[in-house]
C-alpha cells in the first residue's frame, strides 16, 4: 500500500537525532512489549507489518517503535479471537485504577529454554525450487510501476526505475499480500543496483549508488547487458 | 529523555506501561505466556545479543584471511561459525567497504536490522529522519553523523527490505597492524557496522553520540 511507512525520499523530517549512551530499552514496558510481540506463540494474521502499516497516518507518524510493536501485537490477538479490546480495556482499567493489583506471575524455566533456543534457531528464507531465474547478474531492468493495495516491499521510490542487477539471493517467499486464498510460488530475488542520479534527478548526491532488493515479479526486462 | 527518542507518542508512556501490564497479565492468565520467558527474552536483548557481537566477526574477517572469505560468500554460516544466529538474521549478507566504495544500511519501510549481530537497532535507525533522507541524501547525512566521504569514493547504500540482513565489514585502520583479534573487538563500533561510521586505529568513533 502506498502508506505513511513508505518513507523513502521524503522531506520534511529533520536531522538525525542520536542520543549518547542510548540503552536498549527506554523505558520497562518497552522490554516487555518487545518480548511479547516476539515470542507470543500466536501468529498475527495478515503479519506484523500490515497491521503498523494500517494504523491510521496521524496515528502512525505520532506512536513510537515498540507503540507500533504493542498495536500489531494486540490487533493480531484480537483478530485471531484470543482475546478482545473489551477484556483488554476492562484489564486496563482495572490497574488505573487499583495501581498495586499484582499482574499474575508464572514460570516455567523448561518453556524459557525453549523459546531462547527458538530465538537463535536458524530458518532460511531461500527455498528450493524446480525453476530458473529469469535475470543474470548484470542485466539492465526497470521497475514495474505497481501500486498494490496491501502489503508490499517494493517501495515507491523506486517504480518505473532503471537499475541493475547485481546479486542473486535465490528463490524466497512472497511477503507481498495475496488474494485471499491464493497462495504465491517463491520468487527468485536480485539485489538491485540504482543510480542516484535515476531516482533524485537533479537533486542526486555525486558518485552514489542505491541497493535494493528485488522480488522477480517487481522487475521487467529493459535491455540485456553483459557486464 | 533526549535524541531521537522523543518522537511525539499518540499515547504516553504511562499509557503504554498500563497497556503492556494489562497484556502481560491476560497472556500470562490465558497461559500463553510465562513471567521467566518475558523476562528472559527482555534480558537476552538487553544483555546477550548486541554490537559485539558483530564486533567478533569483524575482528575475525580482519584477522582471518580463510575466515573473511567464508563470511563474503556464506554471512549466515560465518556468522554462525562465532555462535550468532536466529531472529531477523536468517540470511545475512556481509557488505566490505573498500578504497573505493563505502556502504551504508537503512530500511526505508520498517527497521530491519540483523539482530544476531548487532542486536535491536538504537532509536536514530528507527527515526523517520534517517528512514526517509538516507537514500536520497547519503553524503549530507553521514556528515551529519561526522563522515565527510571525499567524492572519489562511491557511497552504497542498502534497503533493507527483503528478509536478507546486512551488516557492514568496516576497513581495518591503518596503524592496528600490530593489535591482536581480541584487541581489535573493542575498535569495532556498532555505527562502523552500520556504515554511519568507519573504524579508528585509536577507537575514537568519528560520530559524537556513539554508544
Amino acid at each position: 500500500m502506498n502508506g505513511i511507512h513508505d518513507m523513502g525520499g521524503m522531506h520534511g523530517f529533520g536531522p538525525v537525532e542520536r542520543e549518547a549512551n542510548e540503552p536498549v530499552f527506554h523505558h520497562e514496558w518497552e522490554g516487555r512489549a518487545f518480548a511479547m510481540r516476539v515470542v507470543t506463540p500466536v501468529p498475527i494474521p495478515g503479519g506484523a507489518r500490515n497491521n503498523i502499516e494500517t494504523m491510521e497516518p496521524l496515528r502512525y507518524l505520532r506512536s513510537s517503535y515498540y507503540e507500533k510493536w504493542l498495536h500489531a501485537r494486540v490487533k493480531g490477538l484480537i483478530d485471531s479471537g484470543v482475546l478482545t479490546a473489551a477484556e483488554l480495556q476492562a484489564r486496563e482499567a482495572l490497574y488505573r485504577g487499583r495501581p498495586d493489583t499484582p499482574v499474575p506471575h508464572c514460570e516455567d524455566p523448561e518453556r524459557v529454554q525453549a523459546v531462547l533456543a527458538n530465538l537463535r534457531k536458524h530458518r532460511s528464507p531461500r527455498r528450493e525450487v524446480d525453476a530458473q531465474p529469469r535475470f543474470a547478474i548484470g542485466d539492465v531492468v526497470r521497475v514495474r510501476n505497481l501500486h498494490p493495495h496491501g502489503h508490499t516491499r517494493l517501495p515507491r521510490y523506486v517504480r518505473g526505475k532503471r537499475g541493475v542487477v547485481t546479486r542473486f539471493y535465490g528463490f524466497q517467499d512472497v511477503q507481498d499480500a495475496q488474494p485471499s486464498g491464493a497462495a504465491a510460488e517463491p520468487q527468485a530475488v536480485y539485489a538491485v543496483r540504482f543510480a542516484a542520479l535515476e531516482l533524485w534527478g537533479d537533486a542526486a548526491e555525486a558518485n552514489s549508488t542505491v541497493c535494493i532488493d528485488m522480488w522477480e515479479s517487481y522487475l521487467e526486462p529493459l535491455e540485456e547487458q553483459s557486464q | 529523555m533526549n535524541g531521537a527518542h522523543h518522537h511525539a507518542h499518540a499515547g504516553s508512556d504511562a499509557d503504554m506501561a498500563l497497556r503492556t501490564q494489562a497484556l502481560e497479565s491476560l497472556l500470562v492468565e490465558k497461559g500463553l505466556i510465562t513471567t521467566d520467558v518475558i523476562d528472559a527474552v527482555v534480558r537476552t536483548y538487553e544483555q546477550d545479543i548486541g554490537p559485539l557481537n558483530g564486533a567478533k566477526v569483524v575482528a575475525r574477517a580482519w584477522v582471518d584471511p580463510a575466515y573473511k572469505q567464508r563470511l563474503m560468500a556464506d554471512g549466515t554460516a560465518a556468522v554462525a561459525e562465532l555462535g550468532f544466529s536466529g531472529a531477523q538474521g536468517a540470511d545475512i549478507v556481509v557488505l566490505e567497504n573498500t578504497p573505493s566504495v563505502h556502504n551504508v544500511v537503512v530500511c526505508t519501510l520498517c527497521s530491519c536490522y540483523p539482530w544476531p549481530v548487532l542486536g535491536l537497532p538504537p532509536a536514530w535507525y528507527k527515526s523517520y529522519a534517517y528512514r526517509s533522507r538516507l537514500v536520497r541524501e547519503p553524503r549530507t547525512v553521514l556528515r551529519e553523523f561526522g563522515l565527510d566521504l571525499p567524492e572519489n569514493i562511491e557511497v552504497r547504500v542498502w534497503d533493507s527490505n527483503s528478509d536478507i540482513r546486512y551488516m557492514v565489514l568496516p576497513e581495518r585502520p591503518a596503524g592496528t597492524e600490530h593489535l591482536r583479534e581480541d584487541e581489535l573487538v573493542p575498535l569495532v563500533t556498532r555505527d562502523a557496522m552500520i556504515g554511519t561510521a568507519i573504524v579508528r586505529a585509536g577507537g575514537v568513533s568519528s560520530a559524537p553520540a556513539e554508544s
